[in-house]
């Protein structure tokens, strides 16, 4: 392998090797899809107490100008200029059709933004960031961070024992704090549904402060494998599968993520269509699904209605777990949306009963403090 | 009674002109947590290489090929409740089917419980 084909590693990737890590190539990088435990284990252990999750590949990005906050807002539809100092949140970049081309985290610092983005999307949300701010901010890939995620009900009184400080932090704030002396970048966020932070840590102290928190008996490794089936669970969305540049918040059901006033002022790439589509509908839209049995139907799964023509795709599917059942989300007709909506699932060549459903599939528990 | 094991890690078990099949420790660790498993219908006619089952973990399906040509004549419909004795007990109640051999011959290229043992082992 030559250097420009080589993968990338996290600063926590001996750490991994020696917890006997299942690695695998993602986004780039060498990963851990599982440890030893198994994704089921892992899955139910993040329920039940804590899990700690590398996700040192995702980017980090800050953005640092006086008016950043109102200039990002031409690339995003988020509400980023009534965020308070630590306050974040989720929003996405959009395109001139309405597409999402990738979602994101925004921060609002004491001087600046702070951005987590995807691992897939890093160098394409760099250039976005850095052309459509040119001139009115700064944008830096913060690459000597790593980012771990602890979550789960326990992540909390596991955390606090670090710093007390952390206890108190409300659902989607952001505090930079010290874990045995390393200053850290924590929000009280994550993907799995349950209550838990995500910790920036610079590289050459990520090992420390990983291994003392797994040195607690209530954390345990979770590796990608796990992160999926939870969030799918929690019916968060998995860019480049549940959301694309094909997909717009509106189909994708992210309403939530554009305020009142975003949605009267515009000025985002693709404004013209989403509002469109807030005023009179979307012609798909993301749903929930359970299939009857026992049968994981998979993404790309083709969704059919009860006459048996195909109507959308799975976009995420799995076993649940949790609740010992598949479940799955995708897209289907405005028509075919509704919660209880009987539909059909093509497996394998066989078309299953399946029904649409409310998300999340499992209770989301943020703290909202 | 001879076992063989087929590279892409199946267990054929002969009894007389009877071929039981499942898949193999190593097979069953690589795929993890099996969440279900599609057997084939009693009486459906296999070749060699044809889809025999489907075995889903948490995270993905893989299929599971005839490794014998033959006459389905029982399935362990224990797994449709139970498939995780696919992981706990690959060798005995995770097994998945019972194939009447059309051509006793068909095993023959597989390998003893020792060479696949040498294979696996070359896999790492």
């Amino acid at each position: 392998m030559d250097d420009a084909s080589k993968t990338k590693q996290t600063a926590l990737h001996s750490l991994h090797i020696e917890l006997g890590a299942k690695m695998v190539p993602f986004a780039g990088y060498d990963m851990p899809v599982q440890y030893p435990a198994g994704i089921m284990k892992e899955h139910l252990h993040t329920r039940e107490a804590a899990g700690l999750f590398d996700v040192s590949h995702m980017g980090q990005v800050v953005i640092s100008g006086d008016g950043a906050a109102k200039a990002i807002e031409s690339l995003i539809p988020g509400d980023i200029q009534a965020l308070e100092p630590g306050q974040m949140r989720y929003s996405f970049l959009t395109n001139e059709a309405g597409g999402i081309l990738d979602d994101l985290i925004v921060t609002q610092r004491e001087d600046d933004l702070f951005v987590v983005v995807n691992a897939d999307c890093k160098e394409q949300d760099i250039k976005i960031l850095t052309d459509g701010l040119a001139g009115m901010a700064i944008v830096t890939e913060l690459d000597d961070r790593a980012l771990v995620a602890l979550q789960g009900p326990k992540a909390a009184d596991i955390l606090k024992k670090f710093n007390p400080e952390v206890a108190s932090m409300p659902f989607m704030t952001f505090r930079e704090l010290d874990i045995l002396g390393v200053p850290c970048f924590i929000t009280r966020s994550g993907y799995t549904g349950e209550d838990g932070f995500e910790i920036s840590i610079p590289n050459e102290k990520a090992v420390e402060v990983s291994q003392a928190l797994l040195a607690d008996s209530g954390v345990e490794p979770i590796g990608l494998g796990a992160r999926d089936s939870l969030r799918l669970e929690a019916g968060l969305c998995l860019y480049g599968h549940d959301l694309t540049d094909k997909t717009t918040p509106v189909s994708g059901g992210l309403l939530w993520a554009i305020s009142k006033r975003r949605r009267e002022e515009g000025g985002f790439p693709g404004a013209d269509v989403i509002l469109e589509q807030i005023a009179n509908k979307p012609d798909v839209k993301r749903v929930g699904i359970v299939p009857e049995g026992r049968a994981p139907a998979r993404e790309h799964t083709e969704i059919a209605d009860m006459d048996g023509n195909i109507v959308g795709e799975v976009t995420s599917g799995g076993f649940s777990p949790s609740l010992q059942q598949p479940i799955a989300m995708g897209y289907v007709p405005l028509a075919l949306s509704a919660v209880g909506t009987e539909i059909q699932l093509v497996v394998r060549g066989k078309f299953k009963s399946a029904k649409v459903v409310k998300m999340p599939f499992v209770e989301q528990k943020y703290y909202r403090g | 009674m001879s076992i063989k094991f087929t590279k892409d890690h199946e267990w054929v078990l002969i009894e007389g002109n009877i071929a039981t099949v499942g898949i193999s420790d190593y097979a069953q660790e690589q795929l993890g947590d099996v969440v279900f498993v599609e057997v084939p219908d009693v009486g459906s006619d296999l070749s060699k290489g044809d889809e025999l089952a489907v075995v889903e973990s948490v995270k993905a399906a893989s299929e599971v090929y005839a490794p014998v040509s033959g006459e389905v004549i029982e399935v362990n419909s224990e797994l449709e409740d139970e498939p995780s004795k696919v992981n706990e007990d690959a060798f005995g109640e995770g097994w998945f089917a019972k194939i009447k051999l059309a051509d006793p011959d068909e095993v023959a290229e597989y390998l003893d419980a020792d060479a696949y043992k040498t294979y696996i082992e070359g896999l790492s």
